[in-house]
């Protein structure tokens, strides 16, 4: 929801970025407050999921120019770790599968180390196995899957899923969500979405980045950006989805939307 | 090295070779003189024999260490450590000899199960049957070696039909400074047993020794045995190792292979599919590190048709350290329909580790499903960056990684206890701090 009141959680500023001596993000410019969702569309190789990384701090990336302030601190100083110790999270587009580990360990280890770093108790195994389990009913899922090796022989909907229940398990102030959408059926869809929707309230924020408009039809945006070459070309109301849905990303180059703005 | 050395070494040990008076069953002692005469056409393999290529044992041929002689002072409570709470029966070796108040057998009469010498005679023909006939000797030098030394060794046979629901513990401890130890197996599952061994090599001092050790496994149709061997040997000592596996119809064989200890270790595992519809799963992991060398060469001989196969070995290996992998799938012209698979997977935790890993197929059927793969490398960084993402440190993140890689094969293990001292043993030789 959009509050004249919110703080500003995310302020990015002219961020470019590139990988292997080739600029993926070319000044992007992007403030989320509190209590916001955002969605960020574009077509493959726009440069959606690089940002999402690049938030996210994955070393692959050389930060070439502008800014990232989360919460009033320096993102881009931070490495990935603290980010997430930070309350910054990203669910996976491909949850990587870690075979040896079980499941309801590395959830545990995650959400100790997190919890230790915020100067809060850490939850023994027993305590911890009542809250995962909690959790797991808001996703639906299966207690099975806590005792089988992370994300390994998981089918498309069950890694979302488990993605999903990590930032449940986390509480990020800011999460992104890298095409949490692609390889859902609708049904796991649905319940990913509602997941999703359970965890958004007036305090953290949501950043969207998906192809399809698919997704905000359970997850409604408050905005919508469209990214093209490594910039936000566009922004507009959860309506511009639909209009891209109809209409195609090609007319946002001819830039005669009706409801959106062109950044 | 001299070829002249080799003899000399093999001369050495054999010259130490003595008939027992109480063996005299014709059979046996054949069985011993052939093998003999195997070890006198032969010598010890250098890197020149293609089989031996990436392992180097001539510090071997300065080491002509004597058969260790029976003088076990051991008591219950200094192997306390080393017994597994589910394994009821347990058969102990010290020093390759035969220690029966180490050893624990509590139902004698639902299996045949102790010492080889004291059922010679009453299992004459089964063990005449089976006793060095599943293993080779001839380019095997030192197979043959532990057949001329033969006597000591564990016998397990698992009747028709039955199954031995508790795993049975085969500890072979080593004690003794500067001996040879020829610890032998023979386990025999007639149609329709199902059995789980573990076969476990320890030593209570970092002592420096060999172990030159064979096991044949055979087992009839549709019997399962489940087979776990944890080579954990001191750092200083060098393991030599066969193992010789038949399967009929329809058996099922399934193997787990934990290689930690010895400076030099050498194990080969020679698996023949005798007959139709039959099954294994073979699963390995080393885990070393200083300057240990760790050498595992398998070979699995698809004879007949349907017959099915997966294996998976991976290496983990730090400092030095040196670990070798062939493996080796045959599927022979008339074994249509085989269904084999192999993976080899290596991880280097450092610049000097080093890993030679060889798949080698020789396939003469045409209507076959055979896959194989190999990778060498260090932690993949999408898998750290995962981890990191949430709020683990880089090296926790390694650490957990490492360990899941080896904890993926432990964790087969169908044996609580020994899967957590082994998780235990992994645990503390990847975490770095």
């Amino acid at each position: 929801m959009i509050d004249r009141n919110s703080r500003t959680i995310l302020s990015v500023q002219g961020l470019r970025a590139s990988i292997n001596g080739t600029e993926i993000l070319k000044g992007i410019d992007l403030t989320v407050k509190s209590g916001e969702i955002h969605a960020i569309m574009g077509l493959n190789g726009s440069g959606k999921s690089t940002f999402a990384k690049v938030l996210a701090g994955h070393s692959a990336y050389e930060i070439t120019g502008g800014s990232v302030q989360f919460e009033g601190n320096n993102l881009l100083e931070l490495p990935p770790e603290e980010r997430a110790r930070a309350g910054l999270f990203l669910a996976f587009q491909y949850p990587i599968e870690i075979p040896g580990v079980a499941n309801t360990q590395f959830l545990r280890l995650a959400y100790n180390t997190v919890q230790t770093k915020r100067g809060k108790e850490e939850l023994d195994p027993l305590e911890f196995d009542d809250f995962v389990r909690e959790k797991m009913k808001l996703l639906e899922m299966n207690p099975d899957f806590l005792d089988r090796s992370v994300n390994e022989g998981f089918s498309g909907g069950e890694k979302k899923r488990n993605e999903i229940l990590q930032m449940a398990l986390l509480e990020p102030t800011l999460s992104i969500l890298d095409e949490t959408d692609s390889g859902l059926d609708i049904d796991a869809l649905k319940t990913v979405a509602n997941g999703v929707n359970q965890i958004a309230n007036k305090n953290n924020a949501t950043i969207l980045v998906t192809h399809y408009q698919r997704l905000l039809d359970y997850i409604v945006p408050d905005y919508v950006h469209v990214m093209q070459a490594g910039r936000i070309v566009m922004t507009g109301g959860k309506e511009l989805a639909l209009e891209l849905e109809t209409r195609g990303y090609d007319w946002v180059n001819t830039g005669k939307s009706i409801t959106g703005a062109i950044a | 090295m001299s070829d002249l050395a080799n003899t000399d070494y093999l001369e050495c040990l054999l010259k130490s070779w003595s008939i027992k008076s109480t063996e005299s069953l014709s059979w046996l002692n054949q069985l011993r003189a052939h093998a003999i005469d195997c070890v006198n056409t032969q010598k010890l393999p250098t890197r020149r024999d293609e089989e031996w290529r990436f392992t180097d044992i001539s510090p071997l041929t300065h080491l002509p260490y004597q058969p260790s002689q029976s003088e076990c002072n051991l008591q219950l409570h200094d192997i306390e450590h080393l017994t597994l709470k589910e394994a009821k029966n347990r058969l102990v070796f010290v020093d390759g000899h035969y220690s029966s108040n180490l050893s624990t057998i509590i139902d004698p009469t639902a299996l045949v199960i102790g010492n080889l010498p004291e059922f010679v005679a009453a299992h004459a023909s089964i063990l005449e049957s089976h006793l060095g006939q599943h293993v080779q000797f001839d380019n095997n030098v030192f197979a043959a070696l532990n057949t001329a030394f033969l006597r000591d060794g564990a016998l397990i046979i698992v009747p028709k039909n039955i199954t031995i629901a508790e795993p049975i513990h085969l500890l072979f401890i080593a004690t003794q400074n500067e001996v040879t130890s020829y610890p032998r197996c023979l386990v025999i599952g007639e149609t329709g047993s199902n059995v789980t061994l573990i076969e476990d090599y320890v030593a209570l001092q970092q002592t420096t020794y060999i172990t030159n050790s064979v096991t044949e496994i055979s087992l009839a149709a549709n019997a399962h045995a489940k087979h776990i061997r944890i080579q954990r040997e001191s750092t200083q000592a060098f393991h030599l190792a066969n193992c010789a596996v038949s399967l009929a119809h329809a058996s099922n064989y399934q193997s787990t292979s934990i290689s930690l200890g010895s400076q030099i270790s050498r194990y080969n595992l020679h698996v023949r599919l005798t007959d139709e519809a039959a099954e294994c799963v073979i699963d390995g992991l080393t885990l070393i590190s200083d300057r240990q060398l760790a050498d595992t060469h398998t070979c699995i001989d698809h004879v007949k048709p349907n017959g099915t196969s997966r294996q998976q070995h991976k290496c983990i290996v730090d400092d030095a350290a040196h670990a070798v992998f062939n493996g080796k799938i045959i599927v022979r012209p008339h074994a249509q329909q085989t269904n084999s698979s192999q993976s080899s997977r290596n991880l280097l935790l450092s610049k000097t580790a080093q890993v030679d890993t060889k798949p080698q197929l020789e396939i003469f059927a045409d209507d076959v499903k055979c896959a194989h793969g190999a990778t060498v490398g260090q932690l993949d960084q999408e898998e750290i960056f995962y981890l990191e993402s949430r709020g683990l440190s880089e090296k926790a993140a390694r650490n957990l990684l490492t360990y899941a890689f080896g904890a993926e094969i432990i964790s087969r293990i169908p044996v609580t206890s020994l899967r957590q001292q082994l998780e235990q043993a992994v645990l503390s030789q990847t975490q770095s701090n």
